[in-house]
């Protein structure tokens, strides 16, 4: 019997014209298995903030300057859930932020996520790469589960961060 | 008035603007890779005709998905349509989208415009 079911891994550079791509092939797949509107509307949710925080934060990095940096992006499924798992370089000097954001998430309940992305969304300004600041939150509040993430030191200046985000199926 | 015609794409929604009809609706899928860039000529568009609106604007917002960029500037238009006298919003969402449904209701807490719920 088949528990787990990858439906797809991308590896390589990621562009909004790429992004577009992976969305329309994991949606007629999630087409095909006849999953659930509701499922499918919050895996497509997930995908979009992911894929979109890659292409934002990948320009970021000079491949001469830094070394090679490549971002890792899947999407699966088990019985259960789906899962979306991201995995590209950041700035070492931006994981002790982005790792306090990440828990500060995670200790947060669905009123405690709404009220943070209130709080975000009327005070905060989109950041000069266009970001709201609200990817993660939104991510936390569409999959009810907590985000699970991880930092791997590449290099002298980067760091590789994972992010697996579940969708249960119920 | 100019009129603001954009026709949806897969990653940017259908908008129109058209003061003479009394058509204002932003509808489909909104994902654009720089979303300010995409809504500044509604915020512009806003800017003018609040100084020459219609006793009564409705504002149509028929979304099937936005992201969170997208959603940092439909909080920007509906603060210029704050500005907007005789404005309301008509937020539709699909029936079993209770997403889009509480999107709409957060949107409705943010902001001192009237909003009516519609199902499609």
């Amino acid at each position: 019997m088949l528990t787990k079911n990858l439906i797809l891994v991308y590896e390589g550079e990621f562009t909004q014209d790429i992004t577009k791509s992976v969305l329309a092939m994991a949606e007629r797949n999630m087409e095909s298995m006849g999953e659930e509107s509701g499922i499918k509307r919050k895996v497509f949710n997930v995908m979009v903030e992911c894929l979109q925080n890659i292409c934002k934060h990948a320009e970021s990095f000079d491949e001469n300057t830094y070394g090679k940096n490549t971002a890792i992006f899947m999407i699966g499924k088990h019985d259960s859930e789906y899962f979306i798992t991201s995995g590209n370089p950041i700035l070492s000097d931006k994981v002790a932020d982005m790792s306090r954001k990440l828990e500060d998430i995670n200790n947060l309940d669905k009123d405690g996520l709404k009220q943070l992305y209130k709080d975000i969304i009327k005070n905060g300004k989109l950041s000069s790469k266009g970001g709201a600041g609200l990817g993660f939150v939104d991510m936390a509040r569409k999959s009810g589960k907590k985000l699970i993430f991880d930092f791997e030191p590449i290099n002298e200046h980067l760091s590789f961060f994972s992010l697996k985000t579940t969708i249960p199926r119920n | 008035m100019n009129i603001l015609n954009l026709e949806g794409t897969e990653d940017t929604p259908k908008i129109v603007l058209d003061s003479q009809n009394k058509i204002y609706e932003i509808s489909g899928r909104s994902l654009p890779e720089d979303s300010a860039e995409f809504f500044q000529p509604v915020l512009d568009w806003l800017d003018e005709y609040k100084d020459a609106s219609a006793p009564e604007t409705v504002f149509e917002f028929k979304l099937e998905y936005f992201n969170t960029a997208s959603s940092k500037l439909i909080l920007d238009i509906l603060s210029k349509l704050e500005e907007v006298e005789g404005a309301k919003i008509m937020w539709y969402f699909h029936e079993d989208d209770e997403d889009m449904e509480e999107a709409g209701e957060e949107f409705s807490e943010l902001v001192d415009v009237p909003f009516e719920f519609k199902t499609y």
